[in-house]
């Protein structure tokens, strides 16, 4: 009895050895290859700029103390970085906005896909990822050339005698936002999709039956079960957004800064690489922030709907 | 085919392609993208037997950086004029001592001792330049020989000027225009700077490199910019010119220098002495569309380039001319503040 429970044990101690054997490589991949930069950040973020880039050895604090305050230099008093508050909560409203657009018009699309017939979805799904398969630099000169002053829609409303002068789209907030939200579009609509596929129609149609209108049916029903997939989507959008470079200069004309061209400065012209690294921390600790308060809020809301 | 033939064969085929097929030895360039003209490189192949492989950087803050890591198995550089000390001090680079060699003796008197390396121990000319305002004339007749187009635009380009956002030639810029000197410290003229820059900014449409498409095609109708970036733009649109601020502008001149790593540093000095040829200098800039440093070059030089007022700065705008400098660490600190002020 005694030995077959030492045998017991052994194979369990066996199995146990095999899976973190198993597991080694993705634990290695974790720990070194993505917490290990992150810390070599950390690390650059304590030390004093060297002269011309790079850093000295020494510990200083002062990367992040200027991340949040700012010596006035010509009256060397402290004040709030009020530059840096004002281009992080650009990049914020940027990827906020670009969020509830990207909603907006990916929940109809994702809805649509799916009341479709089993065969055609494919095609629509096929016809979603095609984007996929140009750089990001591409897709965004493709809007330029559509919404530039001699690009289509002006040449064509001009030919129509619609308008007199070209209407300046481009470098306007109106261009960053027509580029982010087609850039990121697909990556909000699959997630819902693939929610929404999911989605038992018996459900919307038995609602119908009990007399909800439309939006009854959209708040009550189909909305919390595709919920999941909403809040992937808006995650998926929301963390690239926040560090988008170049959509924002190519189609924003590049004169205010987005937090990423804050971050490019210190490491290049500005040549101050502990303040780059501290800013890029804090960037990190505040998409963390908002992603934990975001998931447990609406955690918390589906438990009220049951 | 078995699959060991096929192995071998791909072996062989990779052994073909980084070893320099039969060249008697290799050389690798590090330069600004779209700098290197393939001509000059393949004279350069076949005079030496010499296989020339050319990487791309795309400011010299990144090349500085990559090459202070080491092992990058670059022999040759090509940094600007301000960070050619920085290079030097920081015992980046090789002293070849282009100065003795065979073809100096082209190289232009005024370029033959520069302050960034004096008597020529380490770096080799490679092109230089100027940095000034270019105007559409058929937007705006006006005078334009005046940083005032970018820091006091008129009305008929407001809402249509360009600034190429390269941190130090804006900064110079709006020093010469409030009359001040590079890389002061005075804190009365950079709160100018600083008033000026902002104050200019709502006038601007954009802050970006991509001028000369977008000059040629009317999305800008001014913008600050490099001498041969303006030659492409007026021979793209003959409408469009370059004017030299009469304030001060900037003269930059980029150096080519050999890596203290190099492997193949016979090859570089080669590389070094060959571009100091007036034919081959010529040829360069046949390809980048800026000036050399190279005496005899301008006979060689294509039709467009012989006299053009991009490329060849005129006697009376001479004497405003100032070559850029490095400014210390500290100045930086506050360029880096009214930058980011003027962007925020």
């Amino acid at each position: 009895m005694a030995r077959a429970e030492e045998v017991a044990r052994e194979a369990e101690r066996r199995d146990i050895r095999t899976r973190w054997l198993l597991s080694a490589p993705a634990l290695v991949i974790i720990f070194v290859a993505a917490t290990g930069p992150l810390l070599i950040v950390l690390v650059y973020s304590l030390l004093t700029p060297g002269p011309y880039g790079d850093v000295k050895w020494q510990f200083s604090s002062e990367a992040w103390v200027s991340v949040f305050m700012e010596r006035d230099i010509f009256d060397d008093t402290l004040s709030l970085a009020a530059a840096h508050v004002t281009i992080f909560w650009r990049s914020i409203k940027l990827a906020i906005v670009t969020t509830i657009a990207t909603l907006a018009l990916g929940f109809p699309t994702a809805y649509f896909m799916a009341t479709r017939s089993e065969k055609t979805r494919d095609l629509w799904l096929f016809l979603i990822t095609i984007p996929f398969w140009t750089n990001l630099l591409i897709r965004t000169f493709a809007v330029l050339q559509i919404i530039r002053n001699e690009g289509i829609i002006n040449m064509a409303l001009l030919k129509l005698g619609i308008i007199s002068a070209p209407i300046q789209i481009l470098y306007s907030d109106t261009a960053i936002l027509v580029g982010m939200a087609y850039v990121y579009l697909p990556l909000m609509v699959l997630p819902v999709y693939a929610s929404m596929e999911k989605l038992d129609f018996r459900l919307v149609e038995a609602g119908y039956d009990l007399y909800a209108t439309r939006f009854q049916v959209l708040r009550r029903i189909i909305f919390p079960l595709v919920k999941p997939g909403v809040i992937a989507g808006s995650i998926l959008v929301f963390i690239p957004a926040i560090g988008a470079y170049v959509t924002p200069s190519v189609l924003g004309g590049g004169k205010n800064m987005m937090l990423s061209n804050l971050i490019e400065l210190q490491f290049g012209q500005g040549r101050n690489w502990p303040l780059g690294s501290a800013l890029s921390i804090a960037v990190m600790i505040i998409v963390m922030v908002a992603l934990l308060a975001y998931v447990r809020n609406a955690g918390r809301s589906e438990v009220r709907h049951g | 085919m078995n699959w060991k033939t096929t192995a071998t064969a791909m072996g062989l085929a990779l052994l073909a392609s980084t070893s320099g097929a039969f060249a008697d030895g290799v050389l690798n360039i590090y330069n600004w993208g779209n700098y290197t003209s393939p001509d000059v490189i393949k004279k350069f192949e076949e005079k030496y037997n010499v296989k020339v492989t050319i990487t791309d950087y795309d400011s010299n803050d990144t090349a500085l950086a990559k090459v202070r890591q080491g092992g990058t198995g670059f022999d040759i550089a090509v940094p600007s004029q301000t960070y050619v000390p920085i290079w030097i001090e920081e015992g980046l680079v090789q002293e070849t001592d282009p100065g003795k060699m065979e073809n100096f003796k082209n190289v232009a008197p005024e370029w033959a001792n520069p302050d960034f390396d004096p008597g020529r121990k380490y770096s080799v000319p490679w092109a230089l330049g100027t940095v000034g305002v270019v105007v559409n004339t058929e937007a705006y007749k006006g005078p334009a020989d005046s940083w005032g187009i970018i820091f006091n635009t008129p009305d008929e380009l407001k809402g249509k000027v360009n600034v190429v956002p390269e941190m130090n030639d804006v900064i110079f810029a709006a020093i010469k225009y409030v009359g001040g000197q590079q890389c002061t410290t005075d804190k009365e003229v950079l709160k100018k700077v600083r008033d000026t820059l902002v104050a200019a900014k709502p006038n601007w449409i954009a802050m970006e490199y991509n001028t000369i498409e977008k000059m040629d095609a009317g999305d800008f109708k001014a913008t600050s910019d490099w001498n041969g970036s303006a030659l492409r733009q007026r021979l793209a649109n003959p409408a469009i010119h370059y004017n030299y601020p009469k304030e001060g502008f900037g003269l930059w001149s980029d150096n080519v220098v050999v890596l203290k790593e190099a492997k193949n540093v016979e090859n570089a000095k080669l590389f070094q002495n060959f571009i100091m040829d007036p034919e081959n200098a010529a040829g360069l800039s046949a390809f980048h569309r800026y000036a050399n440093a190279i005496t005899g070059s301008d006979k060689y030089m294509p039709a467009d380039m012989k006299d053009a007022p991009e490329v060849v700065i005129p006697e009376a705008d001479k004497p405003h001319a100032e070559l850029q400098l490095m400014c210390p660490p500290d100045v930086q600190e506050l360029y880096t503040k009214i930058w980011t002020e003027l962007q925020k």
